[in-house]
């Protein structure tokens, strides 16, 4: 079994930035991150792509950093069990693998909240950030009968890049309740500490708007088609469709935070979601494992690769390189510059708030795998079930391949609301290893190693 | 659906047809740029499905891969040649579906 000082799940910019910086001082540093290719969601194929705005300059500066600092590097490889004593077992090539690692740094980034629609099932639905990932790897642009719908940042980042590569959607139809900005006014002033957020997504509008794609604010959109994607129904109005690419913002991504014991978790009633219990430095409730980045409450690129650099430097301190004071002086301005960017997420996420899951017909799939509706859900709530473990025995919610990775935030909210419940007090899907598929052929390499 | 605008460079086979890829992107990029929208059926009601997230999370991709069940079509780089075809019903025996 390999034995290494540090071991860095992700390599988006929170993993990247984390075994930079450990590498730096010195430490053995094993990264295992699922795609062929350093970046992460947000920096996906930055280094084949043309840097073209200050994202992409940021991510291609960490990407080359990350390159050339010498980490044991290991993409396509996917993180399947956490054991304790920095333990760790993957798969890579079909092959399982494990290490031993004196510290953990887990950077699993964000996933998308889903967003249960009739109808999202049929082929020719897909999420925004699918999409962004298609057009990122390899250029796709969508074409013909193409509808973005939701709320989110991303939702307005995308459709202005397809924009701005000359391609063009039939329309956006806007999901998000009005008020926003009347809610999200509050915030505004610290939001100004870092005004290029604000700026930037100001911008995005106006240039959907010049380009003369129509937005259309609606409250109701169904999916129809028969075995696959033809229309769309916007409040009613019926429009054919081909493709639809549905955003409700992400949230943190705990498959794996969740499945550790004693590793906590608490629930974030301003992002809607559940996120492990971090100190400042990203220090978890379990001695030795740390994370950083989006997986540890949706902050952003540039908060996550800050987040990272602080773990790496807390990393030092735990396994005795530097002493606390030694760190907290390494890590001051860091530390500034991470509370400056982190200052407009509340704003933000006043302005895009969640849709809400009350509104998710009971005729509606939500658990895609075990084809689970969010009838049966409120009929497994209204038999007794508090939380998503009951009502996963109940009716195989969460069960499938994807362990509940898509449909938890909403089996969560469909059970909160339905008991008319704060979401604090319902427990979400225990996780539990191996937190993906693994067959027996690649368990046969362990016995080899 | 998607339109490409970058070049191709190799064929793969897509449920006996050939359909132009470039290799390394994914398979599942590869067969929507092709206007493939359904990627394999469930094996719960059979009903048809296709990517929803590109990145490894929702396994609605599943494909058969060069003889090999259950593969993630997102995951999945395309190699030149490569014969895929959709993933039609249950899976094999796996370990975590065991384990659930
Ligand atoms: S498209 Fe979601 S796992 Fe491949």
């Amino acid at each position: 079994m390999t034995q290494v000082d540090i071991l860095v799940l992700g390599a988006g910019p929170a993993g990247m930035a984390a075994a930079t910086e450990a590498r730096a001082r010195g430490f053995s540093v094993l990264v295992l991150d699922e795609n062929a290719r350093p970046g992460g969601q947000v920096h996906r194929a930055v280094e084949q792509r043309e840097a073209k705005d200050g994202q992409d300059r940021d991510g291609a500066k960490l990407a080359a950093a990350f390159r050339a600092c010498g980490a044991d590097y290991r993409p396509n490889a996917t993180l399947w069990a956490v054991e304790p004593e920095g333990k760790v077992f993957w798969s890579e090539g079909g092959a399982a693998r494990s290490a031993r690692a004196r510290r953990l740094i887990l950077c699993a980034g964000a996933t998308e909240r889903p967003v249960p629609i009739p109808g999202w099932t049929l082929p020719g639905v897909m999420t925004v950030g699918a999409a962004q990932i298609a057009l990122k790897t390899a250029g796709l642009l969508p074409e013909g009968k193409a509808w973005i719908a939701g709320q989110g940042p991303l939702l307005w980042l995308y459709a202005n890049q397809v924009v701005a590569k000359g391609g063009r959607v039939e329309g956006i139809v806007d999901l998000s309740p009005p008020g926003g900005l009347a809610r999200a006014a509050w915030h505004l002033p610290n939001a100004l500490r870092a005004p290029e957020y604000l700026v930037k997504g100001l911008a995005w509008q106006q240039r959907i708007r010049n380009a003369g794609i129509p937005i259309r604010r609606a409250t109701r959109l169904v999916a129809e088609g028969d075995g696959r994607l033809e229309r769309i129904v916007i409040d009613g109005w019926s429009r054919s469709a081909e493709l639809l690419l549905l955003h409700d913002g992400v949230v943190p991504n705990t498959q794996v935070t969740r499945a550790i014991p004693g590793c906590a978790h608490d629930w974030d009633a301003a992002q809607r979601c559940w996120k492990p219990r971090l100190d400042d430095w990203g220090n978890t409730t379990v001695e030795g494992v740390m994370v950083a980045g989006d997986s540890g409450g949706i902050g952003g690129a540039r908060v996550a690769a800050l987040a990272g650099r602080l773990a790496a430097i807390e990393a030092a301190r735990a396994l005795g390189k530097l002493t606390a004071d030694q760190r907290n002086a390494e890590a001051g301005r860091i530390r500034l510059e991470w509370k400056r960017q982190r200052a407009p997420r509340r704003f933000l996420d006043a302005l895009f708030p969640p849709l809400p899951e009350a509104a998710i017909a009971d005729s509606t799939i939500v658990c895609r795998c075990e084809e689970v509706t969010a009838g049966k859900l409120r009929g497994a709530v209204a038999l007794g079930c508090l939380g998503a473990n009951q009502t996963k025995a109940f009716t195989r919610a969460g069960m499938g391949p994807c362990q509940g990775r898509i449909c938890g935030p909403a089996v969560h909210g469909v059970i909160a609301t339905a008991r008319g419940v704060d979401p604090a007090t319902v427990d979400p899907f225990r996780t539990r290893f191996p937190t993906k598929p693994l067959t027996l052929g690649e368990l046969a390499a362990l016995a080899a190693e | 659906m998607f339109r490409r605008t970058e070049p191709t460079d190799c064929t793969i086979r897509w449920e006996g047809r050939d359909i132009p890829a470039r290799a390394g992107e994914s398979l599942a990029v590869a067969l929507l740029a092709a206007g493939v929208a359904a990627f394999r059926q469930t094996p719960v009601t059979g009903a048809e499905r296709g990517p929803l997230c590109l990145m490894g999370a929702c396994f609605d991709c599943l494909v058969e891969l060069d003889g090999q069940q259950n593969v993630q079509a997102c995951l999945a780089p395309v190699r030149p040649g490569m014969v895929a075809a959709m993933q039609r019903g249950a899976r094999h025996f796996d370990l975590a579906e065991d384990a659930a």
